[in-house]
C-alpha cells in the first residue's frame, strides 16, 4: 500500500468520479455520502503523503513499471505533497458548503467535483511535461462543468470565454511541448534540465522561445497582468463554492511555473535566466490593476476575485526570484491565501443567502439573521486577508518581505505588498459596514427581512476554515520550516535526478538528426 | 518537403488566430479546430519527417522514426476533439438563451 502511495490522490477521486456517473439517477443524498467518504479518504491518503514526504527523499512511481525518462513517472517529494493536501483538505469545506443546495441545482456536480481534484492532485505529482498538459485538461474540463453549474446565460457567456481562452492556451502548451520534444528529446522533467544543458548553441535561441512559451501557457492559468483579465469575470459567474474551490486553480499555475523553472531552466546558462526582469514587474502590475479592481468592486465576491489576483501577483515575486528563502515565503503565503479567499468566497455565500436580490452587492440590503456569527467570520478573514497581526495573513506577508529584502527592487515591491494590505483592509471594512451596520442604522430605510434558511453545511465550511486559518497562524514555525525543507528540496536538483532518471549520462539515447 | 509543410501549419494557424478574433461564436469554434490542427502537424512532424518508416523501436532496424511523437498527437486529437464538442455544446446553450450568436450576446452595460 505504502508503494503505492503516491497514485492515490489520483486514483481515489477518479474511482469516485466513475461511481457518481453511474449513480447519476440516485438520490442527491446518496451522491453526497460517497463524496464525503472519498474525501474522507484522499484527506487522510493527502496528510499520510505530508507526512512519509517530510523524509526528504524523493519518491518515484512509475506508471505501467516502465522507468523514466521513456515511462511516466508520478514523483512525490515535499512540495507536490504540500499542494495536494492543502487542495484535499480545501476540497472539504467546499464539499460541505455546496451541500447547502448548489448541488442539487445540476445532476453532475459531485462527479466533477472528483475529476477536478483528480486533475489538480495529477498536476502536482506529475513528472512529466506532457502528463502535466493532460491533467490540466482533466481540471479545465472539470471545470467547465463546475463553472457553468447552476445555468443562466451570464455563466454561460462566461464558460465561452473561458473555454475559448483555456484551449488557446493548450494549444500554445502543445506546440511548446512539440517542438521541445523535437529539440531535446524528452519531455520528463528531470531529464529536461539535464537535455537544456546538452543543447547545441545554434538551438539556444529556439529552445529558450519555447521554454517562454511554457511559461506564458502557466502565467495565463496563475493569471498575471495581461493574461489575467478573465479571472474576476469567470470566477464571480461561478457559483461561490465553486469560486472558492477555483481558487487553487491559480496556485497550479504557480505551482506548474516554480516547478518548471527550478527542475528545468535553472539548470541551463542560457535559460536561467529567462523569468528576469520582467516577471517581477508583471507581478507589480497584477498586483496594482487587482488592487485597482478591489477598489472598483460592486460585489463581494468581485473585491475576492481581485484578492485572488493580488495574492497570485505576490506570489510570482517570489518566484521571479526563485532562492530557498523566497521560495519558503512563497509556499506558506499559498497556503494561508487560498484557505483565506476560499473562506471569504463561502462567506459572500453565505451573506448572499439572507440578502435575497441583493445577493453580495455591496448596496443597502436586509437586515442579517444571524449576523453576530457572520460578522465574527468576516472580522477573522478580513483580518487574514489584509494582513494584519496576528493571523497567518501577516507572517505571510512579513516572510515575503523579508525574503524579497535583497531583491532588485525592494523598496517597491515592500510599498506595493503594504499598499495592496492597506487597500483591501479599506475595501473589507468598507464591505462589512454595508452588510452589518447599515441596515439597521438610523435614517436608512429598513428593508424586509429575506426569509431565513439555515445552512449548516456552509456554517460547518467556514468554521473548518478557520480552524485551518487559525491552525496555521498557531503553528507558523512548523508550517514554516516545512516549506522552507520543501524549497531546499526542490533547489536540490541533482537528488531529484538521481531519484527519476538515476545516472542521466547511463540513459540509452536515440540518435536525432 | 519541410518548406511545404511550414508554409501548410503557418496558413492554417494564421486562419485559426484570425478565426478566433472573429465576434461570433460559430467563427471562434472554428478558428480554434484549424488551430488545433494546426498544433497537432507541429506535434508529428516535430518527430521529424520521414517516408516509409516504421513507429516501431525493432533492435537492428535501421530506418525507423520517432514513435512518441505519434502517441502524443493521438492523446492531443482526442482531448481538443472533447473540448471543442463541450464548446459547442456551451455555446449552443447560450445561443438558446439569447438568441444570438454574438460573443457578447447578453451583456449588461
Amino acid at each position: 500500500m505504502m508503494a503505492h502511495l503516491p497514485f492515490l490522490p489520483v486514483l481515489i477521486p477518479l474511482v469516485t468520479a466513475v461511481l457518481l456517473l453511474v449513480a447519476a439517477k440516485a438520490d442527491i443524498e446518496v451522491k453526497r455520502g460517497i463524496s464525503a467518504l472519498a474525501l474522507g479518504i484522499l484527506v487522510t491518503a493527502a496528510l499520510a503523503q505530508l507526512i512519509v514526504a517530510d523524509d526528504g527523499s524523493v519518491r518515484v512511481y512509475r506508471l505501467g513499471d516502465w522507468p523514466a525518462p521513456y515511462g511516466i513517472v508520478l514523483v512525490l517529494d515535499r512540495l507536490a505533497a504540500l499542494m495536494v493536501a492543502l487542495t484535499s483538505v480545501l476540497a472539504m469545506p467546499v464539499f460541505l458548503a455546496a451541500t447547502s443546495g448548489t448541488d442539487s441545482r445540476g445532476p453532475h456536480f459531485h462527479a466533477f467535483l472528483q475529476f477536478q481534484l483528480m486533475g489538480l492532485n495529477g498536476a502536482f505529482l506529475t513528472g512529466d511535461l506532457f502528463n502535466l498538459f493532460v491533467f490540466f485538461e482533466i481540471l479545465l474540463l472539470a471545470s467547465y462543468g463546475l463553472l457553468v453549474h447552476g445555468g443562466g446565460l451570464q455563466r454561460a457567456r462566461a464558460g465561452i470565454a473561458y473555454v475559448v481562452l483555456n484551449l488557446t492556451g493548450s494549444a500554445l502548451f502543445l506546440i511548446a511541448l512539440g517542438l521541445l520534444y523535437g529539440l531535446l528529446g524528452t519531455l520528463n522533467m528531470a531529464d529536461f534540465g539535464v537535455a537544456l544543458q546538452k543543447v547545441a548553441p545554434e538551438d539556444q535561441g529556439v529552445v529558450a522561445v519555447m521554454c517562454a512559451l511554457l511559461v506564458t501557457v502557466f502565467l495565463l492559468k496563475a493569471a498575471v497582468l495581461p493574461i489575467g483579465f478573465w479571472l474576476p469575470q469567470v470566477y464571480t459567474a461561478a457559483t461561490l463554492p465553486v469560486a472558492a474551490l477555483f481558487v487553487i486553480m491559480t496556485k497550479v499555475g504557480v505551482y506548474a511555473l516554480l516547478r518548471v523553472t527550478t527542475i528545468g531552466l535553472m539548470a541551463a546558462p542560457f535559460t536561467a535566466d529567462l523569468l528576469q526582469p520582467w516577471l517581477t514587474w508583471l507581478a507589480l502590475g497584477t498586483i496594482a490593476v487587482g488592487a485597482m479592481g478591489m477598489l472598483a468592486a460592486s460585489s463581494l465576491g468581485l473585491v475576492v476575485a481581485n484578492l485572488v489576483l493580488v495574492s497570485g501577483g505576490t506570489l510570482l515575486l517570489a518566484v521571479a526570484e526563485p532562492g530557498a528563502q523566497s521560495i519558503a515565503a512563497a509556499l506558506y503565503y499559498l497556503v494561508q491565501t487560498t484557505l483565506v479567499t476560499a473562506a471569504l468566497f463561502l462567506l459572500a455565500d453565505a451573506l448572499a443567502r439572507q440578502r435575497g436580490d441583493a445577493e453580495d452587492q455591496l448596496a443597502a440590503g436586509p437586515p442579517l439573521q444571524n449576523y453576530t456569527f457572520l460578522g465574527l467570520m468576516f472580522l477573522v478573514f478580513g483580518v487574514a486577508a489584509c494582513g494584519a497581526p496576528p493571523l497567518s495573513g501577516f507572517i505571510g506577508k512579513i516572510m515575503v518581505m523579508q525574503a524579497m529584502e535583497g531583491s532588485v527592487h525592494p523598496a517597491l515591491i515592500w510599498t506595493a505588498l503594504i499598499v495592496s494590505g492597506f487597500v483591501a483592509a479599506l475595501v473589507l471594512a468598507r464591505a462589512a459596514s454595508v452588510f452589518f451596520w447599515e441596515p439597521g442604522a438610523p435614517g436608512i430605510a429598513v428593508k424586509p427581512v429575506v426569509a431565513y434558511v439555515p445552512a449548516p453545511g456552509l456554517m460547518l465550511a467556514m468554521i473548518l476554515l478557520t480552524a485551518g486559518i487559525v491552525a496555521v497562524s498557531a503553528a507558523a514555525a512548523p508550517v514554516a520550516s516545512y516549506t522552507r525543507a520543501a524549497a531546499e528540496q526542490i533547489l536540490a536538483r541533482d537528488a531529484y535526478v538521481s531519484a527519476v532518471i538515476g545516472d542521466p549520462a547511463a540513459v540509452q539515447r536515440e540518435k536525432r538528426p | 518537403m519541410e518548406l511545404l509543410v511550414s508554409v501548410a501549419l503557418g496558413v492554417l494557424t494564421a486562419s485559426g488566430v484570425y478565426l478566433i478574433l472573429r465576434p461570433t461564436t460559430f467563427s471562434v469554434v472554428l478558428g480554434l479546430t484549424l488551430l488545433s490542427y494546426a498544433v497537432n502537424g507541429l506535434i508529428f512532424f516535430g518527430g521529424r519527417l520521414k517516408a516509409g518508416a516504421p513507429p516501431l523501436s525493432v533492435p537492428g532496424l535501421a530506418n525507423q522514426t520517432d514513435p512518441l511523437p505519434q502517441a502524443l498527437v493521438l492523446t492531443a486529437i482526442v482531448i481538443g476533439f472533447g473540448m471543442t464538442a463541450y464548446l459547442l455544446a456551451v455555446a449552443l446553450k447560450a445561443k438558446s438563451e439569447s438568441g444570438t450568436d454574438h460573443v457578447d450576446a447578453g451583456e449588461t452595460r
